[in-house]
């Protein structure tokens, strides 16, 4: 039993630190009253983004490539979203098919139909002394790449900034009555599209951290779901930041409970185990009445 | 993007969508087989000899691509006509296959079988589409959201399905076995693939047209869709048991497709039946600007796109990939001329 918790933890966080990104970046844009479906687009144009940098300058430079990629993915979204005053769903959708397609094809462009080997730099984990010692948990949360790190910085500050500051208040404004923000002298379009940059640079390093971190390689259709993962992990997280690295953690440990089911020799389908996360977001929902913890204006256009 | 507005512009606006759309189209191609230095006039030949370059082509690998794109159009059309953001087709589509390879394998002998297991995949759509509208009627919870969920439980579902009691009797493929031939849908063309699902989507197309035009119900669900609050209180109109009526027929509608696709086309349930139909499904209804009759249209070219696309990755090596590329950039387009157009509405 003891073998196998410390792995599972491991496996938990490196597994939910590519979600935690994305879904922070989906809570801005949520706060701010649009709901970007579009997010699995950026995962995966910064996961390629971070592919293409890594391979001509670095790991660093990747971590740059993934985050101008995804920002420049989110930047067509919120084109369409904030200027046009488009549907975020039917967008959002046709940004998802657009970044799933797009890398595809530039993937086969670029390194041909055999580019199944290849292989990119990656970051390597940097141990904290002591804290990574922690019994079951310290490898876990001290033993990972420092991309993991700078999540525990970002936590916290986005938490305090969202609740404390002056923008923070203007960004929940608009995402609860744009009208009203609008009269106090916000511009609701202003603010939607700097809430998108960001969420593009978080999804973005979200994709990167996964190339450039943990897999090591791209392939296609890597982002295998992580952007719609991130929307539900917002929902269960009930549009708070703490909230939200709180169900990254929990979709994380759902799936690295197929590895630990296997070590443990236990009996359970590890679908019902990969299920039981979305099960749960949609019993959070109907729970919390529905739409009482959601941004007012989420969605809705203009 | 919910209404079907009257045509007033000038006729040259009504044929600018096709146009862009058809530009659009050929721009990603030439510039994907250009960019991989593939050979253009190899790979356009591929594309329509695997489209509409010969009788089989087309029966056989066009249309029976349109089959499930465009009953999940049309599932999808009745959705977003009726105010109800149903991003499920997807999940609903797996659950439907689901069902129909269950009960295809359950061992009921003769004609029957097709006369349960079909009905059963219209019912497993329509249930799976009812939890996120009982959860919206109730709870009002957002169906993007609900919808989203249920597909990625449906997905492992299936998962579960074809690796555990569904799995084929040696146990070593994650796949049903084959379904008996009395399972198979009649085919509509001797030496052909093209089945009888397809006459199911155009009788059910010109249904959904008329449902529409001329019953209550069709105007019911118009009216909900137009504006849920001038509904309530103009039109008398009970708008949540609307909504649910309406998630209940998408839902089962997108079941039926997966449905026909397993006792059509596969003749088995596997992981990764579906490529994503739900998704291209919407590209499918927007382009049709969600009227049921154009669907048949967008439902045949974006078939044609798959099967031509196929064809040139496989005789010419150009990815298919690009194909969701074509399908992103049809929406966006669609989306950018209707904001010209409602631009030029607004401007005397």
């Amino acid at each position: 039993m003891t073998d196998a918790i410390a792995p599972f933890f491991e496996a938990t966080v490196r597994t939910a630190t590519p979600l935690a990104f994305a879904a922070l970046g989906e809570l801005v844009a949520e706060r701010a009253g649009v709901i970007n479906i579009g997010l699995e687009g950026t995962i995966i144009a910064g996961a390629f983004g971070g592919l293409v940098a890594a391979g001509a300058a670095g790991v660093g430079v990747g971590f740059l490539g993934a985050v101008v990629a995804g920002m420049f993915v989110a930047a067509i979204f919120a084109f369409f979203v904030v200027t046009l005053k488009a549907d975020h769903i039917i967008t959002g959708t046709a940004i998802s098919m657009l970044g799933v397609g797009a890398t595809g094809t530039l993937y086969r462009i670029f390194y041909g139909t055999t580019g199944a080997a290849l292989e990119t730099p990656t970051l390597a984990p940097l141990p904290i002394p002591l804290l990574h010692s922690i019994p079951w948990i310290g490898g876990a949360l001290f033993g990972q790449p420092p991309i993991t790190y700078l999540l525990y910085v970002i936590v916290p500050c986005l938490a305090w900034w969202l609740r404390r500051t002056g923008a923070g208040l203007a960004l929940r404004a608009v995402g609860e009555r744009p009208e009203a923000a609008s009269a106090a002298g916000i511009s609701p379009a202003r603010v939607r599209w700097a809430a998108l940059l960001f969420c593009g640079a978080m999804g973005g390093l979200g994709g990167g951290t996964l190339v450039l971190a943990q897999v090591g390689t791209f392939n296609e259709g890597i982002s295998a779901g992580r952007g719609f993962i991130a929307i539900a992990i917002v929902v269960l997280g009930r549009w708070s930041a703490v909230g939200v690295s709180g169900a990254a953690l929990l979709f994380g440990a759902a799936s690295a409970l197929q590895y630990f089911a296997q070590a443990m020799g236990w009996g359970i389908p590890y679908q019902f185990a990969l299920a039981l996360p979305y099960v749960l977001t949609l019993i959070a929902l109907a729970g919390a009445g529905g739409r009482a913890a959601a941004p007012a204006a989420l969605g809705a256009r203009g | 993007m919910t209404t079907h507005t009257e045509h007033r512009s000038h006729s040259w606006r009504q044929l600018l969508p096709p146009v862009v759309v058809a530009a659009a189209v050929v721009g990603v191609i030439v510039l994907v087989i250009v960019a991989g230095h593939h050979d253009l006039a190899q790979s356009f030949q591929a594309f329509w000899r695997g489209s509409f370059g010969s009788a089989y082509a087309f029966w056989s690998a066009t249309l029976v691509r349109a089959t499930p794109l465009t009953l999940l159009g049309l599932a999808v059309a009745l959705a977003f006509r009726s105010g109800v953001m149903n991003i499920g087709a997807e999940g609903q589509f797996l659950a439907g296959a689901s069902a129909a390879s269950a009960l295809a394998l359950s061992g009921i002998r003769g004609t029957l079988v097709l006369w349960v297991a079909v009905p059963a995949a219209i019912l497993a759509g329509a249930l799976w589409a009812a939890i996120a509208g009982w959860l919206k009627r109730r709870f009002g919870v957002l169906e993007v959201i609900s919808t989203l969920m249920l597909n990625f439980v449906a997905q492992y579902l299936v998962s579960y399905l074809v690796r555990g009691p569904l799995q084929e009797p040696t146990h070593v493929y994650p796949q049903t076995e084959t379904f008996s031939t009395s399972a198979h849908l009649p085919l509509l063309i001797s030496g052909q693939r093209l089945h009888l699902g397809y006459a199911i989507a155009l009788v059910l197309a010109l249904a959904l047209w008329w449902m529409f035009r001329s019953t209550a119900l069709g105007f019911r669900l118009r009216a909900v869709g137009a504006g849920p609050d001038a509904a309530a209180s103009a039109g008398h109109v009970v708008v949540p048991r609307v909504m649910f009526t309406a998630f209940l027929l998408s839902g089962a509608i997108a079941g039926l497709a997966g449905g026909v696709e397993v006792t059509g086309v596969t003749y088995a349930l596997y992981e990764g039946i579906s490529p994503g139909f739900g998704y291209t499904a919407i590209a499918v209804a927007l382009l049709a600007r969600l009227h049921p009759l154009a669907v048949i249209g967008t439902g045949i070219f974006f078939g044609a796109l798959e099967a031509g696309a196929a064809a040139m990755q496989r005789d010419a090596g150009v990815p298919f990939q690009f194909v969701a590329v074509v399908e992103a950039l049809v929406v966006l387009g669609v989306i950018a001329l209707e904001w010209s157009r409602s631009r030029g509405e607004v401007r005397p």
